[in-house]
């Protein structure tokens, strides 16, 4: 049922970062054959809701699955290799296969859903979903509970993202990168467009001199999170009044030919190959693209989310799991995959390590952000499945799906 | 003797059982292949497209004749069959057109390069085709050579290229032209040449010897070749979400966000059906019209 072929993917990834999507990745090479397979061979049953651990076999068997959203680890350009994990590797003897295969939220889950519904290993023991998605997984106990005193460094995680709703003492998730979804764009093509320097609202975002060049993104609760901003309501608190108000502001943008085009990472190639001028896009892909490449928040407030560290139920190796998430909450570990995946580091501690690798990125608002700029962000609301299922339905079908 | 005769005619009668059997043995792989990569999923899919939701639990369904999956996902998505059919009938045209002087010449004209020709045909498909259509991306870009000259001509209502119909139409039409070069090589290469000569003898001008003698004979070549590209075509989503925008999304698209986004396994089951059906009908329709049942 895999047959979607991970290390193809994961190669198109290393050799084109910029054009591959993280989240809508190229959803081919047979995906949409693979989920038919998978969900015509599953038959549904109704998921429990206690998580099931497996033997743990950490002790005899050195190995870690991991699976992970492309670009998200600190490479070596020369090598192809990722220092942060081979000194895991070298240091512990655990053999760490990691492998880029969650491109879309969705699309990952399709294809494990089965496994874990029937309550089968998925093979992975580690899995880093976006807050949303790792709410379900929770709720449905697909994620096992986490030994703390196993990740004595997880003390280190930034008090804002200490405490969620849906995970409320962190006891089953831990975030890898946070980031922010807001107006990024090219500075030199916007000048020469509207005379401006830099995007500050969505009425910018939105202005006819930049028809067709603008693109948007198809994570919903990014997109819809900043146009509900935009309208004067609370994206962490609407109702479905204002919800399909949002949705009725972005059908007249697209319908306008005014958005160009709703995507995932594809954005980024776009952006470098200059079709498109300005974006809703996300904080550490746009900073990565350099100095002609601006970001910034809209006034009205722009998204924070999470990817987050799981272990599913019955994966093999939990211990081993634990170490490399210990591992990677050691400051001096975080600054080094923070001063290449440019995200929001979740991690306290990091900052002043910042500064012996790269004291301009030290104090980078996007990576260290100060308490002004998260209080001008908002954490989309938890939704109920319900919910999810309709404002999905209504915004895909409002983007041309 | 009298005893002999039948007895060597039972041996015959063996041999001749035996040879049948292994033909069956022959056909085993192929039709095991077939039932469990194409009987069993149909049938899974058709009984999924008829499921019904489970109240309150969204992603579950249970077995039911919910008829009106169907009628529902027409009226919500017709939109989208339509351009599938319209976008896969011009990019069809359009592989004809090209791929029928290039079959022409490899068949007729190329000598000793005919081999290497055709190797070039298919060459590009040593390339994934999911890089060949990110290609696109680059060629059709903004700044590209290709906009620009067509901007310079003013052409564009929409002064670009990639995110647009144009975009999506070519990509179909550049990806499954090898499909469209290749049966019609494959049936113009059968043409006796001296058949040409002779409707050339008989006076007929170079235009009707093509109209009268290359063309019908080709035929079996042109439906092949127009089924082989427009089925895929019609089905294929890659092209529509690389280069095209949200005004272009096709029935392809349509089915995987029902499948992906919205684990809406039975409108998509049914999306999938009314396309395989509507291809079907389209398919038949056309190979009556062209009168090519027996050359098919």
């Amino acid at each position: 049922m895999n047959s979607h072929h991970p290390e193809a993917i994961a190669a198109i990834a290393q050799g084109m970062r910029s054009s591959v999507s993280r989240r809508r990745l190229l959803q081919a090479a047979g995906i949409g054959g693979a989920a038919m397979l998978a969900t015509a061979c599953g038959t549904s049953s109704g998921g429990s809701t206690q998580a099931s651990a497996a033997e743990d076999l950490s002790d005899t068997e050195m190995k870690l699955n991991w699976s992970n959203w492309p670009s998200y680890m600190d490479v070596d350009e020369e090598t192809g290799t990722y220092p942060t994990l081979e000194e895991f590797i070298s240091s512990t003897g655990i053999d760490v296969t990691y492998t880029e295969d969650v491109n879309d939220n969705n699309e990952f889950f399709a294809k494990v859903r089965t496994q874990l519904e029937q309550g089968r290993d998925i093979g992975r023991d580690i899995v880093v979903l976006t807050d949303w998605m790792a709410a379900q997984w929770i709720q449905s106990g697909y994620a096992q509970k986490l030994d703390k005193a196993a990740i004595p460094n997880s003390v280190n995680l930034i008090p804002r993202l200490a405490a969620v709703q849906f995970d409320i003492d962190r006891s089953y998730s831990l975030p890898w990168q946070s980031g922010f979804a807001g107006l990024g764009y090219n500075i030199p093509d916007l000048k020469a467009a509207t005379g401006k320097e830099s995007l500050t609202s969505l009425d910018e975002l939105f202005d006819p001199a930049l028809k067709g060049r603008i693109t948007v993104l198809s994570e919903m609760r990014d997109t819809m999170g900043c146009i509900l901003g935009w309208l004067g309501y609370n994206p962490s608190e609407f109702t479905d009044a204002q919800f399909e108000e949002a949705i009725e502001a972005l059908t007249k943008q697209v319908d306008s030919g005014q958005i160009r085009q709703v995507t995932g990472n594809d954005y980024i190639a776009a952006m470098d190959s200059r079709d498109v001028i300005a974006v809703i896009g996300w904080s550490g892909d746009v900073i990565a693209l350099g100095e002609d490449f601006g970001f910034s928040l809209p006034e009205s407030g722009g998204t924070l989310w999470t990817d987050n560290m799981l272990i599913p139920s019955l994966a093999q190796h939990k211990k081993n799991a634990e170490k490399v998430m210990n591992y990677y909450y050691d400051p001096e570990v975080a600054a080094q995959v923070a001063s290449w995946v440019n995200y929001l580091c979740p991690v306290e501690g990091a900052q002043a390590a910042m500064e012996k690798i790269d004291p301009a990125l030290a104090t980078s608002e996007w990576i260290f952000p100060s308490a002004a700029v998260l209080d001008s962000t908002y954490v989309f609301m938890e939704l109920t499945r319900e919910q999810n299922e309709a404002y999905e339905r209504l915004f895909q079908k409002a983007t041309g799906n | 003797m009298a005893a002999v005769l039948p007895s060597t005619k039972t041996t015959g009668v063996v041999v001749a059982q035996r040879k049948s059997r292994t033909g069956y043995f022959l056909l085993l792989p192929g039709m095991t292949w077939l039932a469990i990569f194409f009987a069993i999923p149909f049938v899974t899919l058709f009984l999924t497209s008829l499921q019904a939701p489970v109240e309150g639990q969204s992603g579950q369904y249970v077995p039911a004749f919910q008829i009106s999956n169907y009628s529902d996902a027409l009226l919500e998505y017709w939109p989208q069959f339509l351009r599938s059919f319209v976008y896969a009938g011009i990019a069809t045209g359009f592989a004809l057109l090209i791929a029928y002087p290039l079959a022409y010449f490899i068949a007729f004209k190329a000598g000793r390069w005919r081999a290497l020709m055709l190797v070039l045909v298919i060459a590009p498909s040593f390339a994934s085709f999911l890089l060949r259509t990110y290609a696109w991306k680059t060629i059709l870009a903004d700044e590209g050579f290709i906009t620009s000259f067509f901007n310079f001509l003013n052409l564009l209502p929409d002064d670009r290229i990639l995110n647009t119909g144009y975009a999506v139409v070519a990509g179909l039409t550049y990806n499954f032209l090898p499909f469209m070069i290749l049966p019609l090589y494959a049936a113009l290469e059968k043409i006796d040449p001296r058949l040409m000569e002779a409707s050339n003898d008989l006076y007929a001008s170079a235009f009707t010897t093509f109209r009268k003698v290359t063309w019908p004979l080709s035929l079996p070549g042109v439906v092949a070749g127009t089924l082989l590209t427009f089925i895929p075509a019609a089905g294929d989503y890659i092209n529509a979400e690389l280069l095209g925008s949200t005004q272009n999304r096709m029935i392809g698209n349509v089915i995987q966000t029902n499948f992906i986004e919205f684990r809406d396994y039975p409108t998509a089951s049914a999306l999938s059906f009314v396309l395989m059906a509507a291809i079907l009908v389209l398919v038949f329709t056309y190979i009556r019209r062209a009168g090519t049942e027996d050359l098919v």
